[in-house]
């Protein structure tokens, strides 16, 4: 919600306190009730009493080391630290005296004399340092001026996003433990002693250093010795916009801290229409992300003003013309009359449309609308397709709806967490910052990847168990973990006989000695020994939960998989409370809700069948128009029709099938063969190049509308500028609805959401209004749930009994042979995002120019390749050339590289192959040799790197 | 793709597992690939699944 001036967010000084018992404590006269545990200065902060402090904050745990927070407390002898001293029974505080003031002032006296007298910050009006010289009452500073080393140490800029001026350190460790227990990299330390003491990066600059840049330090310092860029170059903001983060399922909520200015006058920052972006800063309050953030969320959104953001409606008529600027109106009729002249010719199948993961759910849900009730057919389908869709399967078939059964907090009550296939610490971030924090606390884990992956061992952070298991493996994988459970009686039968279906055919299928840990060694190539003490780890756990990722779904037996997980789950009883679950980290932003607001071409919004007459019903009555009952093509069925010229027309909605599908040469061919293609995004992506009229989209920067992450959290999405481009994407879609005849109108996004919320039970709850009020709600938010839902399945599931199936391992055709010996997966690097048409224009770059292929020390010897070499990776259908990276975190046999650059182009050697069941394709698992680039291959690489205007990098 | 489906469900009986074939095909499948894998199995397509040939003639 907009505010007119600028507020921080509170800091209660203190975490909060969790548990049900309680203590009174009176603060200067006010008496009330606080958990056990709580500080004196988080109860005084509750009670409206703020105490001084500066190294406490209430991100982090208390440290007591500023003795600013000094009070007195009734029958207690001295000034005891404020922030370490638990509230007990009957407390009677003191905050102010005038003890306390002397005191309070000979020591913010003692810090002023290292603290320089020309603070930049203290300027800038954004050092806690002056605000609290002011409150304490110093007017002068007795002592002489010291110099402490760090005054002398060099101001660091290394950093994109934020400089470090040693100089402004009052080495208060909020940075140092800010990136310990917030983020859980623990890349800072306190070098030196007394006077000598600087906080560093580990003895080299930042850039250099392990930070991963988060940001956590910054928003920690209480001066400006780290500041943003963004804020020393544009100063303080005036207002503040709350709203959603536009990357990965985690979903964070962000302040957006804006300066309002005259409109036109320019400037270096994010400007759009007068309003200059100075900074984001993740929200306390997000129940996502509870004021955490990663280096993408936080620092990479000057993509929004990219001066290859395209800002006007662009028609050709044909893709080897030049794009010809025209006024909405001309392209939105050039839109409408296309496709319904492409319906004429072809048939009312023959167009259709793909929502998009990064747009809001008002914006998919019109899309999908328009394709059903103004196309005519079922031919809408989403980005989920290629990466989720079988978690929408697998789980439905299991517990009865499409989505993960946790929020992400209650991994703190798990015990024993069972990663599969996943990478949190680079796809998911600031989730994997909670999970670290529940590792470091002692929970156990388990990482089931054929990489070795940053979780296996961290700082602080020790797998118990990395099962480094083949691809294609997992469905024999979690049937062994089973079979374990199952066979050494360390399943839970009275969950089973209560909660579950086809017990007595499960047990006895999952029982046979064919899945034993010994049968499957030979398929999953993890020693039986180990996987029997890790499925027993799992089985015997009070609490275990699994997260899993892409390495799951991303399988031609990726549906099966996750049913494969949900039997697991069920067996041991690991469902229906906190702590436990089948969790999916879905990889964008509203990948969860996109598919939640009827995006597959099989389900309307809430995923219910198009084949049952009362749902359609339901929206045929609202929208006027007969629905389609048959199911319609899934984008990879969108290609083959295009090619067999039954599919001629697809509207694209913030997708790059071009570069994120597989088999790249076999998606060209198919839009080439179509005679109207529409691109709406915000970038000429690679899908534009085959595109025939663009439409300019809108940031979420400029978006009203909400989000919903991996949790099923919906979180509000708020305008900081307007439509940078002139339209609500929306609107756009609205159009061109409009334009083939169907009257689809909405006054603004919050009607969208209301006709959601009236259509689809499971937001029945749900409104702008609502969410204004409580911040955020996971859905189903139902009369019986209000407030929504954290935990799904407690005491029965969604579907009733929860279903067990018999999921049967059936290997992948992809096989590895003399001529293609290596197998390829595909993942994710921190700092770029998906096909990286947003983070490939920020200076996210810095850290990540250009896609790397990872490969065993054992498997690059034999071909000569060392680390930065160029080397070729072919498959079956393509090849590409791309630097080496020697690294033993590969296993032998397999390699894997990101698919963020186009000038790569990863998907060239990606196959068809795809999910039995949803045609999610096989992209982890493809047949590959890699040999060293020859003369020509380099050539050709240098040329595409000019042509996408990427830098020669030199060696990685 | 057919045939992938048939073999996920070829551990089942022989009628049950026609019966679910046939009845993820009615599901997820937009009719033109229906009508394309009955084409398939009338043209004798040898490289059809026998229990996708089965489950077709359910469709």
């Amino acid at each position: 919600m907009a505010v007119e001036t600028y507020v921080p967010e509170p800091d209660l000084g203190t975490p909060t306190v969790g548990g049900t018992e309680t203590v009174r404590v009176t603060v200067d006269g006010r008496t009330g009730e606080v958990p056990a545990g709580t500080s004196v200065m988080r109860a005084a902060s509750e009670a409206g009493i703020n105490i001084p402090k500066l190294c406490a904050t209430d991100s982090l745990k208390a440290f007591g080391s500023c003795r600013i927070c000094l009070v007195e407390v009734d029958g207690v002898h001295g000034t005891p630290a404020s922030c370490t001293t638990p509230c007990t029974d009957d407390m009677v505080v003191t905050t102010q005296s005038t003890e306390l003031a002397r005191l309070r002032r000979g020591v913010m006296e003692l810090y002023l004399t290292d603290h320089p007298a020309d603070c930049a910050g203290c300027a800038r009006g954004n050092c806690e340092m002056q605000a609290l010289a002011t409150t304490v009452g110093v007017a002068e500073i007795r002592y002489p001026r010291r110099e402490p080393a760090r005054q002398h140490a060099s101001y660091d800029e290394s950093n994109p996003y934020f400089a470090y001026d040693p100089a402004s350190c009052i080495v208060c460790s909020r940075c140092v433990r800010a990136c310990g227990e917030t983020q859980g990299t623990f890349a800072l330390t306190v070098a030196g002693r007394g006077l000598g003491s600087v906080v560093s990066p580990g003895g080299t600059d930042f850039f250099s250093s392990e930070c991963v840049s988060c940001g956590a330090c910054v928003q920690a310092c209480p001066t400006s010795a780290l500041t943003e860029k963004s804020v020393v170059e544009l100063g303080m903001p005036t207002r503040v916009v709350d709203t959603t983060c536009a990357y990965c399922g985690v979903g964070c909520s962000f302040r957006a801290e804006v300066q309002s200015e005259p409109a036109g006058s320019g400037g270096t920052g994010s400007v759009g229409d007068g309003i200059r972006l100075v900074r984001m800063v993740p929200s306390k309050a997000g129940g996502a992300n509870e004021g955490h953030s990663c280096v993408k969320g936080r620092f990479a959104y000057g993509y929004a003003h990219h001066p290859e953001r395209q800002m006007h409606p662009m028609v050709r008529d044909s893709i080897d013309d030049e794009w010809r600027v025209v006024s909405w109106k001309e392209a939105i009729a050039k839109v409408a009359s296309g496709f319904k002249a492409i319906q004429a010719e072809y048939g009312i199948g023959a167009i259709g449309g793909i929502s998009s993961s990064r747009c809001t759910n008002e914006e998919v849900y019109v899309v999908q609308q328009l394709v059903r009730a103004g196309f005519g057919n079922n031919n809408v389908d989403t980005c989920a397709r290629v990466c989720h869709s079988p978690t929408g399967y697998g789980l439905k078939q299991a517990f009865g709806t499409s989505a993960g059964t946790q929020d992400f907090a209650s991994v703190a009550d798990a015990d024993v967490i069972l990663l599969i296939g996943a990478n949190p610490t680079d796809a998911h971030p600031v989730f994997a910052s909670r999970m670290k924090r529940r590792l470091r606390a002692g929970a156990r884990l388990i990482v089931a990847d054929p990489r070795r992956i940053d979780l296996v061992r961290s700082p602080h952070v020790q797998a118990a168990y990395h099962l480094q298991l083949q691809p294609s493996s997992n469905v024999a994988f979690v049937n062994a973990m089973a079979h374990v459970a199952v066979t050494e009686g360390r399943y839970d039968e009275a969950f089973l006989r209560e909660r579950c279906e086809n017990v007595d055919g499960y047990l006895a299928f999952i029982s046979d000695p064919q899945h034993s840990p010994e049968s499957v060694e030979p398929i999953t190539g993890i020693p039986a020994a180990a996987l029997r003490e890790a499925a027993l780890l799992y089985a015997t756990a009070r609490n275990a939960a699994i997260y899993y990722g892409l390495g799951v779904t991303e399988h031609s037996q990726g549906s099966t998989m996750v049913m494969g997980m949900a039997n697991l789950a069920m067996v041991t009883g690991n469902i229906g409370r906190r702590g436990v679950g089948v969790n999916p980290l879905r990889g964008q932003n509203n990948v969860q809700g996109s598919c939640d607001m009827g995006s597959f071409p099989h389900e309307l919004p809430g995923y219910r069948h198009v084949s049952s007459n009362d749902v359609r019903a339901i929206y045929e009555q609202r929208w006027g128009r007969v629905l389609d009952p048959e199911p319609g093509l899934r984008i990879p069925n969108m290609f083959d029709a295009a090619l067999a010229g039954t599919f001629k027309g697809l509207y694209v909605q913030g997708e790059d099938l071009a570069q994120s599908d597989p088999n790249t040469q076999h998606v060209e061919a198919a839009l080439r063969a179509m005679d109207l293609v529409v691109v709406q995004d915000l970038f000429l992506n690679e899908t534009a190049r085959f595109a025939h009229v663009f439409l300019p989209g809108t940031s979420f920067l400029e978006k009203d509308g909400t989000f919903t992450n991996a949790e099923r959290r919906i979180n509000r999405v708020r305008p900081v500028f307007p439509p940078r481009q002139g339209k609500d994407e929306w609107q756009i879609t609205c159009e061109i609805a409009q334009a083939i005849g169907f009257p689809m109108r909405y006054g603004n996004a919050a009607e969208i959401m209301d006709e959601i919320a009236a259509t689809t039970p499971t937001f029945a709850g749900v409104s702008f209004a609502a969410l204004d009020a409580e911040g955020s709600m996971q859905w189903p938010v139902t009369a019986a749930a209000p407030y929504g839902t954290p935990t799904m399945h407690v005491g029965g599931f969604v579907r009733g009994k929860g279903l067990l199936v018999e999921t049967v391992h059936v290997p992948t055709t992809e096989r590895s042979n003399r001529r293609f010996p290596l197998i390829l997966t595909t993942g994710r690097i921190l700092t770029q995002y998906n096909v990286g048409s947003q983070t490939r224009r920020t200076d996210n770059n810095a850290w990540h120019l250009e896609d790397i292929l990872e490969i065993h020390p054992a498997d690059a010897e034999m071909r000569g390749i060392s680390t930065g070499d160029l080397v070729e990776l072919s498959s079956r259908v393509g090849s590409t050339t791309l630097r080496a990276k020697v690294t033993s975190r590969m296993p032998p046999g397999v390699v894997y590289t990101t698919f963020h650059h186009p000038v790569t182009g990863a998907n060239v050697v990606t196959t068809e192959n795809s999910d039995w069941a949803t045609n999610c394709p096989e992209y982890k698992v493809t047949a590959v040799q890699v040999g060293v680039a020859n003369a020509r291959g380099e050539t050709d690489l240098e040329a595409e790197r000019r042509r996408h205007g990427v830098e020669y990098a030199g060696t990685p | 793709m057919g045939n992938d489906i048939a073999r996920q469900f070829a551990h089942l009986p022989y009628d049950q597992a026609t019966a679910a074939i046939a009845r993820h095909l009615r599901m997820f499948w937009d009719p033109r690939m229906r009508e394309a894998l009955r084409g398939a199995v009338a043209a004798g397509d040898d490289d059809v699944d026998p229990l996708l040939r089965a489950a077709a003639a359910n469709l």
